[in-house]
């Protein structure tokens, strides 16, 4: 076996310049959003002195991830991905409650969340997976585990009542139909949710009907010369889309606790209660509007700094970027994931084996999910969930788990060269 | 097979980017809501509430002050639920009453007339104990919070009807304000002084800016008070009452329904402005103003009725002074002018029969007016004796207004009634359009008919008469704020149509009404010359009302009086006796006649 070096010029330099970016500009955001003026930046009693720690934890996580031979993280995806399962069991036993939910496993004060490590103990497993020598994206067989891999996290998850983060494996679809999936299941993933809105905003539920009716129609003519089975597919989607639309009352009234009802009813009419369920939306887009332009300053911030924003350290830092930086900060931001998303496809691309590219695309999946999700919920498009901003939002288990999210794919691309291609 | 697929994926994610900059576009650019609604949340705007002004007598004694006075407000948006058992104990109120004002609270929000941004009363005045007890609670209950301000307190309940009394707007007055200047729960003066000076006593709100969080805990001062405007206090007043004669007034009128009315003929200054029954005006400062209000304004004495100004009543015999220097003006009569006391047509009283001028007003001998009055309307001017009443009528108002009679004097208090002093329309609408002359309408003659007067007219005129000829309008403040001037128009002086030489025989009449005649006994001061005339005011089937007007010294008079009492029949007693108590206490300090001071006060008129 070969010594192992850590080549500086092989690392993707582009990728830890946006990254520093992110975690330097959002640890001065977790101090705006708790700002004192009494207290410094590193006062360690604060969230930003808290999290600078993170940081200085995390770049000592960075070096270890680029120390470890690379051949580590393929070689034992899935024990990393079996112990994670194993942790994610053991939570609902013997983890801590904070803030009513059963997440955290840990000794003391000191916690950390499993939930948030099997995110890229998943993308390890999945990637392996269908970096097999002969894998088939075509195989029924091959579909079930893959579908089993990531259902595995998400039932664990669900049962600590964390819907937010058991979501985020919903994203590993996009990862499969990036290796050949076919993109039915998300078109009618897709359909059931935009059904589901449009049912309870629509009145009458006959122009859903006959909306699906009429796409049926045009899609069974347009394919009419096609084989019998797709001409099945598109029939059993639009069943599925009708049946969604009778189930949606029973779902909602039934399924649904009533905390996520109120959500998703203040996502239609975010006036509807202002003091309840729509308090975080109504005061996140009061702090993020009231930013206007170039916004109020850094640590001019009236909205946050004064709490009307709960968790605005946390899942709402971005109200805190939207206030004191205004639309401009808002571009920045929205630029630098844009960047990073553009960035790890691109590194993605670039991989020789398979492994690493579909390990690639989970990145940039898992974060183009936390970014949507997070950013919309602020701005009032989606039902508030518990989701971090990645690298911006204050906490160690996601911080920590980002970072070894990203920076594993800097080390397999490091290396991209010394692999054989077995693509 | 996957061809394609990267750049699909390539495309969701920049489109989710860019959807994300329209939409926070337009919630960061385009919508303003959400700035002002970044301003009410974070910043508490608290209301400077500006001390009126206060309201002192002519000799620098205080009538009207301020008093702090502590309001527990609310501001429903910050409400966060609460025990309400415990909100209950600390603040007093039941269950029920808390539902109640809430449920009040969210009715006016309904109706658009207030929002959840802005402090509602919650409990108005509290008592220095309950405000220590509810301010070591207050952090346990957001959105609540402790306003000061200042309210009314009066030095003297004598001058209720003159001061007025202030409350907070109505919702009328609210929706009719067109300045915008006034808010939900300010105070403005509903009436007397307080009203009508309203926008020099009121001051200037000013607003203090604070930065609160969301548990409404205040944080300090916005942008170190660069928005924050300071309250100005509100200008104030100097009156033109002597208060000594004010409650010396209201002590003889006590028990009494009527008015005094005492103006400093020189400069219109009213010096005493009474008015019975009244009310004690403590009653409407302080948090059971609305049911004091409400049993105040019911009461059947009409205590906020202010006689003064709005009882109207038939001016009586005092009215044949006018009459004489009106006929003298057009010279119809002469002093020396006999007329035969006939009561054929219109009864007399007393022994005479064939008096001069002089002997006629003493005597206030009706025949006699009403040939004169006669003389007056019918001077061969019109074709028939129609067109000819027509014309001598219209005359005839012509002098009576120029004495402000008929018409609002325009005193500075509002609600002043005009009285009547009949014009040939007048009449016409009153014959339905039939013809009507002389005959018609001849009780005008002697202050009966058609005619009516305030108390203050009479006043005014007796100052008028004690002037020879002119008045100022009278009015209740000197000196507004540092200016040391009363508005303008208080100092302009009205002519009446009269010759000042025609005065003389009206001056020498009414000394002789004191001196000589139907008010000797009671009005006749030992060292002052007073000169007055008693009117007695038929009430059918209720008894007269008393009427006294006076002034005096008669040369340079100081004092002119106008005193009215109500069911007390002849004007030369319960009136005139108060007047010359008023006389005395003004020109001597005090009376030197305990025997009429003992018989105003044991009679009781109130009816």
């Amino acid at each position: 076996m070969r010594r192992e070096e850590i080549i500086s010029h092989k690392i993707d330099w582009v990728t830890v310049l946006i990254y520093g970016l992110m975690v330097f500009w959002g640890w001065l955001n977790i101090y705006s959003a708790t700002y004192d003026e009494t207290q410094s930046i590193f006062d360690l009693s604060l969230n930003s002195g808290r999290q600078m720690m993170f940081i200085i934890t995390s770049s000592i996580l960075i070096l270890a991830i680029l120390i470890i031979d690379m051949r580590f993280y393929e070689t034992f995806a899935y024990i990393i991905y079996g112990v994670l399962l194993f942790l994610l069991l053991l939570v609902p036993f013997i983890g801590k409650e904070v803030g009513g939910n059963r997440a955290w496993l840990g000794v003391g004060s000191f916690g950390v969340q499993p939930s948030e490590f099997a995110k890229f103990a998943t993308a390890l497993a999945a990637a392996k997976f269908i970096g097999t020598i002969g894998f088939r994206m075509d195989n029924i067989r091959n579909q079930i585990v893959l579908f089993a891999i990531i259902a595995g996290p998400i039932l664990l998850i669900l049962l600590q009542k964390d819907y937010g983060t058991a979501m985020v494996f919903m994203v590993f679809l996009l990862v499969f139909y990036r290796e050949g999936m076919s993109p039915f299941l998300l078109l009618v993933g897709l359909g059931v949710g935009v059904i589901f809105i449009l049912t309870l905003l629509v009145e009458n539920n006959w122009i859903l009907f006959g909306i699906i009716g009429a796409a049926w129609g045009i899609l069974m003519y347009m394919n009419r010369r096609k084989k019998i089975r797709r001409l099945g597919i598109i029939t059993a989607g639009a069943l599925v889309l009708a049946f969604t639309i009778t189930s949606v009352e029973f779902i909602f009234d039934n399924l649904l606790e009533e905390h996520h009802q109120k959500r998703v009813m203040v996502l239609i009419n975010p006036e509807l209660d202002q003091l309840g369920a729509g308090y975080h939306v109504y005061q996140s887009k009061v702090a993020i509007g009231s930013g206007g332009v170039i916004g109020k300053g850094f640590l001019k911030g009236t909205q946050t700094k004064l709490k009307f924003v709960p968790e605005q350290y946390t899942d709402f830092i971005f109200c805190t970027i939207g206030e004191e930086h205004g639309w401009i900060g808002s571009l920045l931001m929205v630029s630098l994931f844009m960047s990073l998303l553009l960035r790890v496809v691109f590194i993605a691309e670039r991989q020789k084996n398979r492994f690493a590219r579909v390990y690639g695309y989970s990145v940039a999946c898992i974060f183009f999910f936390h970014f949507a999700t997070n950013i919309a919920m602020t701005i009032g498009l989606f039902p508030v969930i518990g989701i971090p901003l990645p690298f911006f939002s204050y906490g160690g288990s996601s911080l920590w788990s980002f970072t070894i999210l990203l920076f594993i794919l800097l080390k397999l691309d490091a290396h991209r060269m010394h692999v054989l291609q077995r693509l | 097979m996957n061809e394609g697929r990267k750049e699909v994926l390539q495309i969701v994610f920049v489109l989710v980017g860019l959807i994300f900059l329209v939409k926070l576009f337009f919630i960061q650019i385009v919508e303003e809501r959400y700035k002002n609604m970044a301003g009410v949340n974070a910043i508490r705007k608290e209301i400077q509430y500006p001390i009126r002004g206060i309201i002192k007598d002519r000799n620098g004694k205080l009538i009207v002050y301020n008093s702090p006075e502590f309001d527990l407000m609310v501001i429903l948006h910050e409400v966060k639920h609460f025990d309400s058992t415990r909100f209950c104990q600390v603040f007093g109120k039941t269950q029920d009453e808390l539902r109640l004002l809430f449920k009040s609270f969210y009715t006016e929000i309904r109706n658009r007339k207030a929002n959840r941004f802005q402090p509602f009363p919650f409990l108005r005045q509290l008592s220095t104990y309950d405000l220590a007890r509810i301010q070591d609670n207050l952090d346990e209950f957001p959105g609540f919070f402790i306003q000061d301000r200042t309210t009314r307190a009066y030095a003297s309940k004598a001058v209720a009807n003159a001061i007025g009394y202030v409350s907070e707007i109505s919702k009328n007055q609210l929706d009719r304000d067109k300045t915008g200047i006034y808010k939900q729960g300010d105070y403005i003066g509903q009436s007397g002084i307080e009203s009508f000076y309203e926008e020099y006593l009121r001051g200037q709100r000013g607003i203090k800016h604070l930065m609160r969080n969301k548990d409404g805990v205040i944080k300090g001062s916005y942008e170190g008070g660069k928005y924050d405007t300071l309250s100005v206090p509100g200008q104030d007043l100097v009156s033109t009452i002597d208060l000594t004669l004010q409650e010396y007034g209201a002590f003889l009128l006590n028990g009494k329904s009527g008015s005094i009315i005492a103006i400093e003929p020189a400069t219109g200054e009213i010096l005493a402005m009474v008015s019975g029954p009244s009310y004690d005006p403590n009653l409407l400062t302080g948090k059971n103003y609305s049911q004091n209000f409400k049993l105040i304004s019911t009461d059947s004495l009409k205590p906020l009725f202010n006689r003064p100004l709005m009882a109207q009543y038939r001016p009586g015999s005092i009215f044949k002074i006018a009459q004489a220097m009106v006929a003298l003006q057009e010279g119809v009569i002469t002093p020396e002018t006999r007329i035969r006391c006939d009561r054929s047509i219109i009864n007399c009283h007393g022994p005479h029969s064939n008096e001069d001028l002089r002997g006629a007003i003493t005597n206030s001998c009706n025949p006699y007016f009403h040939n004169v009055l006669r003389r007056m309307l019918n001077q061969g001017k019109g074709a028939n004796p129609f067109d000819d009443t027509r014309i001598g009528l219209a005359e005839w108002d012509k002098h009576m207004m120029s004495f402000g009679f008929g018409r609002r004097l325009g005193i500075d208090l509002p609600n002043e009634k005009r009285g009547l002093v009949p014009s040939p329309e007048y009449y016409d609408r009153a014959y339905g359009g039939r013809p009507w002359k002389f005959s018609n309408i001849y009780s005008i003659a002697i202050g009966e008919g058609e005619n009516m007067v305030v108390p203050l007219q009479m006043a005014n005129f007796a100052a008028t008469v004690a002037n020879k000829g002119f008045y100022y309008t009278p009015h209740l403040v000197k000196s507004i704020g540092n200016s040391g001037m009363p508005l303008p128009q208080y100092l302009e002086k009205h002519l009446t149509t009269i010759d000042s030489a025609n005065f003389r025989i009206a001056r020498d009449a009414m000394q002789r009404v004191v001196e000589a005649g139907t008010a000797q006994y009671r009005a006749k001061l030992k060292d002052i010359v007073v000169c007055g005339k008693t009117g007695t005011v038929q009430n059918e089937p209720n008894p007269d009302h008393s009427v006294f007007i006076a002034f005096a010294p008669k040369e340079n008079p100081k004092i002119a009086i106008s005193v009215y009492v109500e069911y007390s029949g002849q004007g030369g007693r319960a009136a005139a006796s108060i007047a010359s108590l008023m006389i005395e206490k003004y020109l001597l300090g005090g009376t030197q006649r305990p025997n009429i001071e003992e018989y105003v006060l044991k009679g009781k008129f109130l009816h």
